[in-house]
């Protein structure tokens, strides 16, 4: 398991890496359309060959996976934040207010996530930079995301509340947000970092799901989403293979993911 | 070997040869076989009058028997169940000389009195029927004249023009049959219809058509349609052998299955359908002043048009099987198209050009106006069309080779249609006309200033600008009168205004690509609706290939 890990470790950081690195790695940049070659091959020019409409699938996969895996942590910790906020807040005070937080939570939960987001992504503006619309995607991720962890965390705080060490804090006296912050939030650490690390793959294949359809990153700008979406109409792995490298890509990060979440989940 | 066995020999090599002429011939003409198709999504109706979907049509248009029929390769209208027929001057009426000896499916006869039951039903304003909104030309009720039993005048309050064309779409109905719609004139009838699954169609024993050799028409026994909306799994089905035809095929699949088996696919060259972008020059939309300004600016949208790379477009997106856009009429409408007209080429020069005789100036490679605001817009179009968002992605590049920055924003349908045609926030959109008739009567709803499909500026109370104006006029000139020459030069002057104001930039004509089975026999695709089996009542089935299925 220890090797598992590590070698997990090695590829989301060499994933990373790479990914920053896609300026020298990749010159040709991924907005650049060679209109003479487009869906290429694999060559010397073009390490993955070249998509549809010409543009190098090497510098895209690259600057994509730079977008994707630092915005979904960001999103990440937006979401893991509000259910802190909201669950963690809920759980400690307890009573009403955590019936009540339970009921939003669950209210929220059962709407219909990928209709949210496609009616919040179509009534935002339209005319923004790709930059700026990547950065609102997972902002929107970010905001609607939150509610399972919210009531994973509202259920940790609920029984923490009710603790030996909780009750003992307070017969000495203390009460409030500072009877949170110094025992309680410390003590929902654990949870809080595993519900982290499992929201950034769920950030990224929303990201994805939002892409393939077409209502994702905006281009030129790339995302695993957007990449994913030239796997459409492949029907047989054969004839181009190459296409396959952002798939395969996701896969082995997510699994990556995966394997170090299973060591935080053991932490928690 | 003896004299007589050396003769019986021979006599046997030549009756075993006789044999094999005589059954391989017969295997062509002989009747019989399965037709196998998809059609996309459910036929929402099977009464002929209430068509207004494709897969609807498919089924009216191999059931269905009409008076006239536009032949699908050379878009002349043909003699069907009517043997002749006569426009009168002023347009209102039509007189139709019918076939005798014909029956329905179920046995009963053809008569006038069944066309002026078609007709009388069809126009019944309760019906709501969208075949007959096509014949409502002014207030005032349609009379229908049964002159004899093989003749029959109609009389319209005003007049319509292009009459005798429409009539390509009324299939014909029983006036006295207790089967109502499932009695038809049709080469087929249908048998069985699983709702989600498929629809079965067999021949109609009773179909009037007969082959040069006196046989009898459809020569096929059924069509077998199955309702699949997965393009994949069509596709796959069709290599399978388990599908004849695949009508509007992707691009992609085209190629794809036309590197291994060429024999199988055909581009029958530009169809009618068209995409093309405009520019949102509503006054009280929610943008920008000096944005509208743009937009209502001719200099503007002809140097947008003169920038875009439509040569880039056919060849990259659509892999060489489309054709530059020209104008509102594709060159596959051969009466129609002003052919005067070619595509805008590609200059960007000559677009700076003319963006500078409107104050446009670079600044640090960006284009600014006149007040300093740099060209930035927004293109909207719907989600999930792969091929008109790598139309946008080649504009956007295209765009930025004369510094303007374009933003590309894919949209949901049902909020993007809410946006352009009742919000109007929106800057510039693209999409598609899918065009099934070759009448520019068809169009009323698009050209007229007033018309609710004005894309660019609809519902004016009167026109907004001079070439508008002209524009109204000239359409409704063409529809008032029944000289098709007339008809012909005012519309070529819509297609040349339309050309030099660029209210809506034309971008491509895509091909009409299908694949046709080599087990099909008699297949000769065309572009106009239905592509592959507009000749269904003329195809065979191969036999061998018929014995395997």
């Amino acid at each position: 398991m220890k090797i598992a890990r590590l070698v997990a470790c090695v590829v989301v950081v060499a994933v990373c890496a790479t990914s920053l690195g896609a300026h020298w790695l990749a010159p040709a940049g991924y907005a650049r359309q060679f209109r003479e070659a487009p869906g290429a091959p694999p060559s010397r020019a073009h390490l993955l060959g070249t998509d549809e409409v010409g543009r190098d699938r090497f510098a895209r996969v690259l600057y994509g996976t730079r977008i994707s895996l630092l915005l979904a942590p960001a999103a990440a910790l937006v979401s893991t934040a509000l259910a802190a906020l909201i669950g963690g807040l809920a759980g400690y005070v307890g009573g009403i207010w955590l019936r009540l937080a339970r009921a939003f939570t669950d209210l929220f939960l059962s709407l219909p996530w990928l209709f949210l987001l496609i009616t919040v992504r179509a009534v935002l503006p339209l005319n923004v930079s790709p930059l700026v619309s990547v950065l609102i995607t997972f902002l929107i991720l970010g905001l609607l995301g939150w509610a399972a962890s919210a009531r994973v965390l509202a259920t940790s705080a609920d029984s923490l509340r009710n603790s030996d060490f909780v009750l003992q804090a307070r017969a000495s006296g203390l009460h409030g947000a500072r009877l949170f912050i110094v025992h309680v939030l410390p003590n929902l650490k654990p949870v809080l970092y595993a519900q982290f690390w499992i929201s950034i793959p769920v950030f990224i294949l929303s990201e994805a799901n939002l892409g393939v359809l077409g209502l994702g990153v905006a281009e030129p700008l790339p995302s695993w989403g957007s990449l994913l979406r030239e796997l459409e109409g492949l029907i047989s792995f054969r004839e181009e293979p190459w296409r396959l490298a952002p798939l395969l890509l996701l896969i082995v990060v997510m699994t990556s993911f995966q394997v170090l979440l299973s060591n935080e989940e053991v932490t928690a | 070997m003896t004299g007589r066995r050396k003769f019986s020999y021979l006599s046997s090599i030549l009756f075993v040869l006789a044999g094999c002429v005589f059954f391989s011939s017969a295997s062509f003409a002989q009747n019989g076989g399965e037709l196998r198709f998809c059609l996309r999504t459910e036929p929402k109706t099977f009464d002929p009058l209430l068509v207004d979907d494709d897969s609807s049509l498919a089924i009216r248009y191999l059931t269905g028997g009409v008076l006239v029929r536009t032949n699908r390769h050379t878009q002349e209208l043909e003699p069907e169940l009517a043997e002749s027929w006569k426009v009168s001057a002023d347009g209102k009426q039509i007189t139709f000389k019918l076939r005798r000896a014909v029956r329905f499916s179920d046995g009963s006869a053809f008569s006038a009195d069944d066309v002026a039951f078609t007709m009388n039903r069809m126009m019944d304003p309760a019906l709501h029927s969208s075949t007959g909104d096509a014949f409502r030309s002014g207030s005032g009720t349609v009379t229908t004249k049964v002159v004899s039993a093989d003749q029959v005048a109609i009389t319209f309050p005003a007049a319509v023009v292009g009459m005798d064309r429409l009539f390509d779409q009324v299939a014909i109905m029983s006036a006295h049959s207790p089967k109502k719609e499932k009695a038809v004139l049709g080469p087929f009838l249908v048998a069985d219809y699983k709702p989600g699954a498929s629809v079965k169609l067999e021949r109609n024993p009773y179909y009037w058509k007969k082959d040069a050799q006196g046989r009898q028409l459809p020569y096929i026994d059924a069509v077998d349609i199955d309702i699949q909306a997965n393009r994949d799994v069509e596709m796959l089905r069709f290599k399978r052998g388990e599908l004849d035809l695949i009508n509007a095929l992707d691009t992609d699949y085209f190629d794809r299955l036309g590197s291994t088996s060429p024999q199988l696919v055909h581009d029958a060259g530009p169809s009618l359908d068209s995409d093309f972008m405009w520019f949102n020059q509503v006054a009280s939309a929610p943008i920008p002043d000096y944005k509208k300004a743009w937009f209502r600016s001719t200099n503007f949208r002809r140097a947008v048009s003169e920038a875009i790379n439509r040569d880039d477009l056919s060849r990259i997106v659509y892999n060489g099987h489309a054709q530059p856009g020209v104008g509102p009429v594709s060159p596959a409408n051969k009466f129609w198209f002003n052919s005067a007209l070619k595509a805008e080429a590609h200059n960007p020069q000559a677009a700076l050009e003319r963006l500078k005789a409107d104050g446009f100036h670079m600044q640090n490679g960006t284009l600014v106006d006149k007040s300093g605001n740099p060209v930035e817009f927004s293109i909207v179009t719907n989600a999930g069309s792969k091929p008109r968002e790598r139309m946008s992605v080649l504009i956007q590049e295209d765009l930025a080779k004369v510094g303007i920055k374009v933003n590309l924003v894919p949209l949901d349908f049902p909020s993007l249609i809410e946006r352009i045609s009742q919000k109007f926030n929106y800057e510039c959109a693209i999409l598609g006309f899918r065009n099934v008739g070759l009448d520019p009567n068809e169009q009323m709803n698009i050209w007229l200033s007033s018309a609710e499909n004005h894309a660019w500026n609809p519902q004016q109370k009167s026109p907004e600008t001079a070439w508008e104006a002209e524009i109204d006029k000239l359409m409704r000139a063409q529809a008032s009168t029944s000289n098709l020459k007339k008809r012909k030069e005012a519309f070529d002057r819509v297609q040349q205004i339309v050309y030099e104001q660029a209210p809506m930039i034309y971008l491509i004509n895509q091909n009409s690509l299908s694949a046709v089975s080599a087990s099909v026999n008699g297949a000769n695709p065309g572009i106009l609706y239905p592509q592959t089996f507009w000749n269904a009542e003329r195809l065979t089935i191969n036999g061998t290939a018929t014995a395997k299925r």
